[in-house]
Formats: structure tokens, sequence, C-alpha cells
């Protein structure tokens, strides 16, 4: 079980980077608008004028 | 000046000890000054270069050290006092002037309540009223007295920043708001997975099973784990709770942070000290929790719409004025704030109004639904009035401003609805001490349980008095109740109804008796054709074309209406008014006279062969020609169309609908009987009005006025509640403690039952406040609640209540039509 002592500072270190994303990408700005990017994807830009 | 500043080793502004190499000095009214740091010699001089030497005079103690950042501020706030920039957001009266302010760095209810208390002791600063829920304050000040700039400053001094409020920096400011409680949630969150699945296996393990080496791994790494989250995302709990406790008002901040810091400062000594048991898991949890209740509580009513900022937001930055006109044709764009009453504007198609106005040149048609809620388009001709913040839907206009800045509609109605929100009616009242007295018995309470438990069962304390300080939720005092009258007054404004007191809302709830205070608040106000008697040959269509030939030129209210009916007027040439009687014009080389029966008699000379309906509720118009008769015109003030509706709705709710007029008894107990009123009293004087409303009063009633606000303000102050019918622009005048400001009187049984749910929503929340705190807290001093089911029954708790106090914000689009069909 000794290896215990390897995994849970491997976890805290782990737990640590992604709170270190995350906290990037609330000052980002991901956070800001949920719905947009959701139907900008579906908006072709390089479609043919009609 | 005062002992304290006299003493000459300590620093002149903050009063700490000088340094012994370096030497700061400031002159101040002639005697240099010491002072202890480049920081508070900034600040001593901006103060006596703007001329606001006083302050040392009547400050009491030493001033606090100015953090880095502020020391800046004042070359800033100065700025604010110029007259120009004080034209966008400072209302003036005589020698008064009231402003409203956007504050930052407002937490809890005590942190209103500090500033509000610090600002009343600043000489000339007349009023300061803060609503907790926008976050908005609204200030009066005497402009002999005291400059605005000072007044920023004080707010500043005790740690909180004031600006002039401005729709664009609220956003960013409620973006960055947001962007933290993000991240000390997401924190929170990531903290408490952590440390709950160290904690698992300790849980489910049987005593002894874990390696004491091993238990003494997953405690550190807990530990490891909760202090950046009790020291990040929990901030704002001992903030909250540090502010209370040094202006001794105690908050529910003070319970939490006590709670958090216990169960954190003893998990870690038994961690360093490899006895006993953690309770990492219970804080976390706690954080993440009550986190989630609030950053919900803000998201909630941020989409909850803000009718301040909807309202706010409306004005347009920049306007087109015409340079020179009507000599020239050619406009600049300039700043909306800059606008002069008199100002010539062009207003384009879709654009907005920026200053109330009168239109001038064009024809077009207005949307003024996000001022006055109503929603279909307003037609606009010459002279009409316009109201700012309305959108030109037709035409082009031109339009002589009227009621620039602060003047216009949409800025009164901004600052009626904040006065209205910083008043704190009684229940607020209540309920704010109350939740101050809570805190205190809950302490006093924690504090016997904790030495009953010691002698006892000392290992078993802890956690009892962990579980204790986080299962009380005077959220439903301190929280929900700002947040219910809140939400309640933005909805009733976006129906068309303006609270502009406090206790509008509350008393509206409880109305039993509504009074009518003139005929004119249920009739349209202009006359209408009830009916045409024919007495010659000539048909209806050809008598009213006759007549509204001869009326042609009339500024009559009768003779508009006749205009308005005629299809076809004709030339009539000759025409001569006779004042009071009528008017004589000649169509056809035929003499015509309109007007009284007597005068149309001296031209006719023979009675006519009908006798007109002589009733007290119409007014008759007789016309006629040399060779005779030719008609009666009945006219009659019209009920408006939703009168009768609107008085059946409030039948149906109970109330009793009464009717009091200045109008001939005649024609008051025909509209009451047309809009189905039973309790009329017509040919009143404003003192009869008054003990009219007295009687209903002494005999247990609550009464509600609708008027038009302006006149008859003894009978509307008389009331337990005023309504005033505020026809667009002149919103401003009224004393009333509500606006309808559509002037559509349907509205009025749906806000009836808004205020009335307002109110059992207050007490449904206090009520389980009060059932759920009896339960808990002997629950938790008996020792049977552990500290992580603790943190969950009070953060359900206090989502309980805010959710509830935010349904109110759910407006049921046909509530009103439904009201009104019943």
């Amino acid at each position: 079980m000794d290896i215990l002592y390897l995994l849970i500072p491997l976890s805290l270190v782990l737990a640590l980077l992604i709170g270190a994303a995350f906290w990037w990408a609330v000052d980002n700005g991901q956070f800001e608008d949920l719905e947009g990017p959701a139907h900008r994807i579906l908006q072709d830009d390089d479609r043919p004028m009609r | 000046m005062n002992a304290a500043s006299q003493a000459s080793e300590a620093c002149f502004h903050c009063g700490l000890p000088l340094p012994t190499k370096i030497d700061y000095r400031v002159t101040i009214e002639g005697k240099e000054r010491p002072m202890c740091c480049p920081g508070c010699a900034a600040v001593a001089e901006t103060i006596i270069g703007a001329g606001l030497t006083d302050y040392y005079r009547d400050r009491e103690t030493f001033s606090p050290k100015p953090d880095e950042e502020l020391v800046g501020l004042p070359n800033e706030l100065a700025a604010y006092d110029l007259p120009e920039l004080q034209n966008t957001f400072v209302h003036r009266t005589e020698n008064t002037a009231e402003a409203a302010l956007m504050l930052e760095g407002i937490r809890c209810a005590a942190c209103v309540w500090l500033i509000e208390r610090h600002l009343k002791q600043l000489p000339g600063a007349l009023e300061a009223n803060i609503n907790y829920a926008t976050r908005r304050m609204r200030i009066r000040w005497d402009t002999e007295q005291i400059k605005l700039s000072r007044i920023l400053e004080a707010i500043a001094k005790i740690g909180y920043r004031a600006s002039p409020f401005d729709p664009a920096k609220a956003e960013t400011a409620r973006r960055l708001e947001r962007r933290q409680a993000i991240k000390r949630l997401a924190l929170a969150a990531l903290g408490m997975m952590q440390v709950m699945m160290l904690a698992v296996p300790v849980y489910l393990a049987p005593d002894g099973d874990i390696e004491p080496d091993h238990l003494q791994l997953l405690h550190w790494a807990s530990l490891l784990i909760t202090a950046p989250v009790l020291l990040i995302s929990a901030r704002e709990f001992f903030v909250g709770a540090w502010r209370g406790i040094v202006n001794r008002r105690l908050g529910m901040d003070v319970p939490i942070a006590l709670g958090i810091s216990a169960a954190f400062a003893a998990s870690t000594w038994n961690t360093i000290t490899a006895r006993g048991e953690v309770f990492f898991d219970s804080a976390t949890m706690f954080v993440f929790l009550l986190l989630t209740a609030r950053f919900l509580e803000q998201e909630a009513r941020a989409r909850s719409g803000d009718a301040l900022e909807r309202l706010t937001g409306v004005l347009p930055e920049h306007c087109q004025r015409f340079d020179e006109y009507p000599t020239s044709r050619s406009t600049h764009t300039v700043a909306s704030a800059w606008l002069n009453n008199g100002d010539y504007l062009f207003i384009g198609t879709g654009e907005r109004f920026p200053a109330d106005g009168i239109v001038v040149e064009g024809t077009s048609e207005t949307d003024e639904s996000l001022v006055t809620g109503e929603s279909r388009p307003v037609a606009k001709h010459e002279d009409d009035e316009i109201i700012a913040g309305s959108i030109n839907v037709g035409s082009p206009l031109v339009i002589r401003a009227t009621a620039v800045g602060m003047q216009n509609t949409v800025a009164q109605i901004t600052r009626l609805l904040d006065r209205a929100l910083g008043e704190k009616p009684q229940i607020a009242q209540l309920a704010d001490r109350a939740a101050s007295w809570f805190v205190i018995g809950l302490l006093i309470v924690t504090a016997f349980t904790a030495i009953y438990w010691w002698q006892t069962d000392p290992a078993r304390m802890l956690p009892i008095v962990i579980a204790l300080l986080v299962i009380t939720c005077p959220c439903a005092l301190g929280l929900a109740t700002p947040a219910a009258l809140t939400t309640a007054a933005h909805r009733l404004v976006r129906m068309g109804l303006l609270p502009s007191r406090g206790h509008a809302i509350e008393t509206l709830a409880q109305v039993t008796d509504i009074v009518f205070d003139k005929t004119g608040t249920l009739t349209l106000g202009t006359p209408a054709i009830a009916q045409v008697t024919l007495l010659g040959k000539v048909n209806e269509a050809e008598v009213i074309a006759i007549a509204s030939g001869l009326e042609a030129s009339s500024k009559h209210p009768l003779g508009k209406t006749l205009r308005a009916a005629a299809a076809q007027p004709r030339e009539a040439i000759e025409l001569t008014t006779y004042p009071g009687a009528g008017i004589q014009g000649t169509i056809d080389k035929t003499i015509y006279r309109i007007g009284t029966l007597a005068f149309v008699r001296d031209l006719v000379c023979t009675d006519p062969p009908a006798e007109p309906q002589t009733d007290a509720s119409c007014t008759v118009v007789a016309l006629g020609n040399e060779q005779g008769w030719l008609a009666f015109f009945h006219f009659t003030d019209m009920l408006r169309p939703e009168s009768r509706e609107v008085v059946a709705a409030l039948q149906a709710m109970n109330k009793t609908v009464h009717i009091l007029s200045g109008d001939s008894p005649g024609m008051v107990s025909h509209i009451a009987a047309e809009a189905g009123i039973t309790h009329n009293n017509g040919g009143a004087t404003p003192e009869q009005k008054l003990d009219y409303i007295r009687a209903l009063q002494a005999k247990g009633a609550v009464v509600a006025m609708v008027g038009d606000g302006i006149n008859d303000a003894p009978s509307l102050g008389g009331a337990e509640v005023s309504i005033a019918m505020g026809s667009g622009t002149d919103i401003a005048q009224s004393a009333a403690d509500m606006v309808l400001i559509s002037g559509n009187l349907g509205i009025i049984p749906p806000a009836l039952k808004v205020a009335k749910t307002t109110r059992s929503v207050i007490r449904q929340n206090l009520r389980w406040a009060l059932a759920y705190n009896l339960v808990a807290i002997p629950l938790a001093a008996l020792g049977l609640v552990t500290p992580w089911v603790a943190s969950v029954g009070m953060s359900l708790s206090s989502l309980i209540v805010v959710a509830n106090a935010l349904r109110l914000a759910r407006s049921n689009k046909n509530s009103t039509v439904e009201r009104v069909k019943k």
C-alpha cells in the first residue's frame, strides 16, 4: 500500500493542474456565453450566396 | 482641533508612529504637520487641495491609513464635482442635489448599514438609501455644505467604491464579479471532490482498519486541499463576518465564518498532533454549497431582468441636434448629456428619443413599451408629447426638447423606483433587526452548548459546536425578504405600475377598498358622440359634415370630436364664434348655427320639433339653419374600454370599489352605473373626499386611492396607498405612492395580485425559517446532527427561501387578460 505515498500527492498535483486550467478558462472568458458557440458552429461562413 | 490630532510624534493623518529616518510634512492651515508615509501625505494634500481642510477639524479619530490603491483616487473623484459631468447623473433642486450611485464591494446587509450610517454622520449629507439587491445608492445632499467628491471619498475611505451609475460600467462590474464567483465556486467544488475522495475510505473502513500512517497521509492531503478553498473561496464569508464584528452588527456571515474556522482549526490541530477526528470534508462541502446557493441566487436575479438597468440603458448616448432650426436644416451629433431644454432634435426612424419633447414637424408612431409597458404604438402628430426612451417606429420627426438630462421621464421613473427600493418597508426593517438578534442569540446558545458538552463528553464538543453554527439559517431574514420586495417591484414596473415609495407594495397587498378619485380616471376624458337626433330631412352623415365644417377651426373639445367624426367636412365661410353660445357660418349661401339650444333658436325662430335628452350625463349641441332645425348632437364622456372589466375584476377579488368626484352627482351616478360601481358620491369637495376616506378607515378599511396624482393631494395623502394615473410626462409631479405609467387601469387587478403574492411569499419564508431553525437548532445542540448533514441542511434551507422569493419574477403574461375577463 506504499504506492499511496505516490498516488495521493500525484492526485493533488493533478487537482492543482485542473484548477489552474479552469482558472485560466474563466479569465479567458470561456464561461461568458454558454449558448452562442453551440449555434455558431452551425452557421457556415463559406456557404454560397443565394 | 481635537486631542487625537495634537500628538506631535504621530502621523497627523493616520496616527501611526513616525519613521525616524525619513521626514514627510504637509502644511495644513499654515502649520506643518508630520506624516508617516508618502501615502498619508498624498491623501492629506489632496484633501487640502480640494478645499476640504475641515475634514481634519471634524474627524473624531485618526483617519485610516490609505490603501495603496486608494491614494490616487481623490483627484479622480474631484472630477465628479464638475457641473458638466454632474448633468448626467445628478438631479438638482434648489440647494439640494440627488444622485444615483453604483456601489462596488457590497457583500452583505451589514455593508449597507455601515455605509448608510457612515454617510449620515457627514454634515450636509441629508439622505442615503442603498438597495442591497441592486447595489445602487440614492443620496441626497446639501450642495452648500458638501461636495459630491467628498461623499464619494467618505465611501472610499471605509473600503467601498462608489461611482455614478453607468449601465456599461455596471455591466463590466457585474461580469468581473461573476467571473470571481465562478472561480471561487469551481475551486470549492474541486476541493470538495478531492477531500471527499480522501474522506470516504475513512468513513467506510472499520475503526483501526487503516494504518495510522496512511490515515495521517489522508489527513495531510485533505489539509493541503482545504487550505486554499478556505483562503480563496471562503474569503467573502470571513470578510463579511469581520465587518459585522467591527461594526457591532452581526450578520449571517458570523456563524458561517465561525463554523468554518472552528472546523478547520480543530482538524488542523488533530492532524498535526495525529489524534482525533478531522472535519475537512464538512468544511469544504459547506463552503461549496453556500457558494452554490449564492451563485444561483445572483444568476437568477440577473436573469429576471433589472428594470432599472433596462430603463437607464434605453436612452441613446448621442443624437442629432439642429444648429439653427428652422432657418437651417444642418445637424450635428451631440452627446445626449449636453442637450439643453429648447434644443431642436432630429429623430430618424428606429431611433430612440434622448429627451422628453414636443413634436414640431412630422407625423409618426412611437413605441413606448419599454417605458410605460404599453405595447401598442402611439400615434404622434405635431404638438404631441414625446417620452424619452421611446422608439420612433414611423417616419422621421423633429422635436423640441422639453426635459433633458435628469428631468426626462426615464430619469424620473428611475429616480422614483430607486427611492422606493431604497426605502425599507416596515417588514424589511423588522427582518433586518431580527437577523442581528438571531445571530447574537445563536452565539449565546452555542456557548452554553459548548460548556455543556465540554463537561459531559469533551470529544463530542467540537463536532456539535460546528454543526450548530453551520446548521442555523437566518437567510429568510437577511436575504430573502429584500430579494422578494425587489423582485416584485421590478415586475410591477414591467407591467406599467411604478412603485415610488417603499411601503407601496406591502400596503397594496392589504387593500380592502379602492376609491377612484374622479370620474376622469374611469372615462376617456374626451367626449364622444353618443347619439345624433335628426330633426330635418338631412341625413346623419350630411349633418355631421355640416357641423364639422362649422367647427373647422374650433378649439372646443366637442368641435374636435365632430371633426374627427366627419368623413368629408363641408367648407364653411364667414365663421363667427360667439363665446359661450356657439358658431355661425355660411355654407352654400345658407347661414348655419351650431351651439346651445337658445343660440340656434335665435336663428331658426321656431321651437325644435323634438326635445333633446336632458340627462346630466350628456351635453347637447344643436344645429340649425335659416330654414329649420337640423339635429341635436348628444355628447357623453365615454367609459374607458377597460373600466367595467377592471371594476368587475376588483369586485371579484372582494374589494369594495368607490367613486368620489367633484362632478355633478347625476353625471357621477351615471358613470358609476355604467361601470358597475354601487358606492358613488358626486359633488364632493376635497374636504368631503378626505372625510369619506377617513370614515372608511374608521370602519377598518385599508384604502387605495386612484387619482390623477396632481389635484386632490389631500385625499391622495389620506389614503393608505395612492395610485396616480401618470400620463407620460407628469410623473415627477406626482406625490402618489405608485404611478400607473401606462395609464391602463387594467393593470390594477393583476398588480394587487402580485402585491398579495409578495406578501405571502415573505410570510412563507419567515414561517419556514422559524420552523426550520426551531427544529434544527435543538437537534444540533443535542448532538444528533453531524457537521456534514448540517451544511447540507443549511444550504437547502437558504436555497428554498431564495428560490421562493425569486418565484415572484416569473411573470405570467396572460394574467392581465385572465384577471380582467373573469
